[in-house]
């Protein structure tokens, strides 16, 4: 069983990895081609999957991941339930900021199979924070690909001064104030 | 917003004040559901006024070529009445029933009045959670209607007109479906047990593909009666569990992992509902039980 740890490997200078887990083939790929699309300075690796562990063979070749995106379709009970055993393959460490949780399809209540107290609870219990959007559409789509970008930055240690454990201000909602 | 659990309160047997000719009606029909907003100044003693009022309104209506009726049309009257027995608690309002009947000339020369449309307002069980309603509100806030689509919008804008209230078609998630299934199976039918039948909604491509999951209800009852163990109150992991269950057992014969399409359609015993807000009600032992989710579920979808 391998998992995935955040400080196993060295980094490579100027680049940064993000994986991005979750059911929704289509959807993870138009993320990632938006993502390649977006003005960056530094070499980007996307790597997707539809569940974790990641295969062992391919685990030497692999880049150190910088960010994990789990992509939560509230339109599917089966994929939720798959990313909840896929958290169980991440190594404690990367819950410091180096994970966050992309929830899509709450726009139409006809189709919301996942309780959505059930998925705040996933955020609360994983420290790590919720992105609601609508990645169908192009708009949002990008602005979300230009925030990950953002956080990836971050998380890869490209910004002097910032380090991923200031996202759990993402976390704190207005009803804690 | 939503709710981890439900109290399965002890259902008022509502054939107490009821009448049951006027009850019969109800079932074995399709209905139109809507969430209605409170109505404002709407008082019960003024019901023949109000009917006086629409049908001159659905008189005019009509003469604007809105809805067509075949045959030598005499007269369009509405009748507001109260539907007596259809409430949770004594703090809800009566429920109010509004019908279009229709006077044809049969061939024989008679007058015959048909009733061409049907719709109801009611409430069960919404007290607390219509608490802070000021006066001078009813609050009705589920909205069934049988009968010609022209006729709902006609009757739809008076009321808005009137009352200054808003109706929306009421949206059924499948989660919300799911509570449904459970719930209803596990009230104890004696005769006439249908089969508990689910219909699942694939996005496929060309083709949308349709999943029907029939349970024999027997089954489908012993299944809940393991799962629920907490006397009186149904939560949100016993209905997860029963729906995992169900899912699981059509996984090993045909490989298909139900969680994750799309639960459109649930068909029990004592009623069928589909995502879009169409009801049928089958049984009349346990209305008030239906009713009293789906008011729930108006009420969730005004706020």
């Amino acid at each position: 069983m391998s998992v995935v740890r955040p400080f196993d490997k060295l980094p490579v200078l100027n680049s940064a990895a993000i994986l991005l887990v979750g059911t929704d083939e289509d959807l993870q790929r138009q993320l990632a081609q938006t993502i390649l699309k977006e003005k960056k300075d530094f070499k980007i690796s996307i790597h997707l999957a539809t569940s974790l562990p990641l295969p062992a063979e391919r685990d030497h070749i692999r880049p150190r991941i910088d960010l994990i995106v789990f992509m939560i379709n509230v339109q599917s009970k089966y994929g939720f339930k798959n990313i909840e055993a896929s958290l169980a393959h991440v190594d404690a460490n990367f819950f410091l900021g180096k994970v966050c949780f992309l929830v899509t399809g709450v726009g139409r209540v006809n189709h919301c199979s996942v309780d959505m107290s059930a998925v705040r609870k996933l955020g609360d219990v994983y420290c790590s924070p919720l992105i609601f959007c609508e990645l169908e559409l192009e708009g949002i789509r990008i602005s979300t690909a230009q925030r990950l970008l953002r956080m990836l930055q971050i998380c890869a240690g490209h910004v002097p001064g910032v380090s991923a454990l200031f996202f759990s201000s993402l976390m704190r909602s207005s009803n804690d104030e | 917003m939503q709710n981890r659990s439900r109290s399965q309160r002890g259902l008022p047997d509502f054939q107490e004040n009821a009448d049951p000719q006027k009850m019969a009606f109800l079932l074995r029909k399709q209905w139109a559901l809507y969430s209605v907003t409170p109505l404002y100044k709407f008082s019960y003693a003024n019901m023949k006024e109000y009917s006086r009022h629409l049908s001159a309104f659905v008189a005019a209506e009509k003469q604007k070529g809105l809805a067509m009726v075949v045959g030598i049309d005499l007269s369009i009257k509405v009748i507001f009445s109260t539907l007596l027995g259809l409430k949770g608690t004594d703090r809800d309002q009566a429920a109010i029933l509004v019908q279009i009947a229709s006077k044809t000339q049969t061939t024989s020369g008679k007058e015959e009045e048909k009733v061409v449309w049907s719709g109801w307002f009611c409430c069960v069980f919404g007290d607390e959670l219509l608490e802070n309603v000021p006066e001078d509100f009813i609050c009705l806030p589920l909205f069934l209607a049988n009968g010609a689509e022209t006729y709902t919008a006609i009757i739809g804008t008076w009321f808005q007109k009137t009352f200054d209230c808003c109706f929306s078609r009421l949206a059924i998630s499948p989660l919300n479906l799911a509570w449904m299934a459970a719930m209803w199976t596990g009230y104890k039918v004696d005769s006439h047990a249908v089969a508990t039948e689910l219909i699942f909604s694939v996005p496929c491509i060309p083709q949308r593909l349709d999943i029907s999951y029939a349970i024999h209800p027997e089954d489908a009852q012993a299944l809940w009666d393991t799962v629920q163990n907490t006397q009186g109150e149904v939560t949100q992991e016993e209905v997860d569990l029963f729906m995992d269950c169900l899912y699981s057992h059509f996984h090993r014969h045909f490989k298909i992992h139900l969680s994750a399409t799309r639960l459109v359609k649930v068909s029990t015993s004592i009623a069928s509902v589909h995502s879009d807000g169409n009801l049928k009600i089958l049984q009349s032992k346990y209305l008030i039980g239906v009713l009293m989710l789906l008011t729930e579920l108006a009420i969730l979808q005004i706020q």
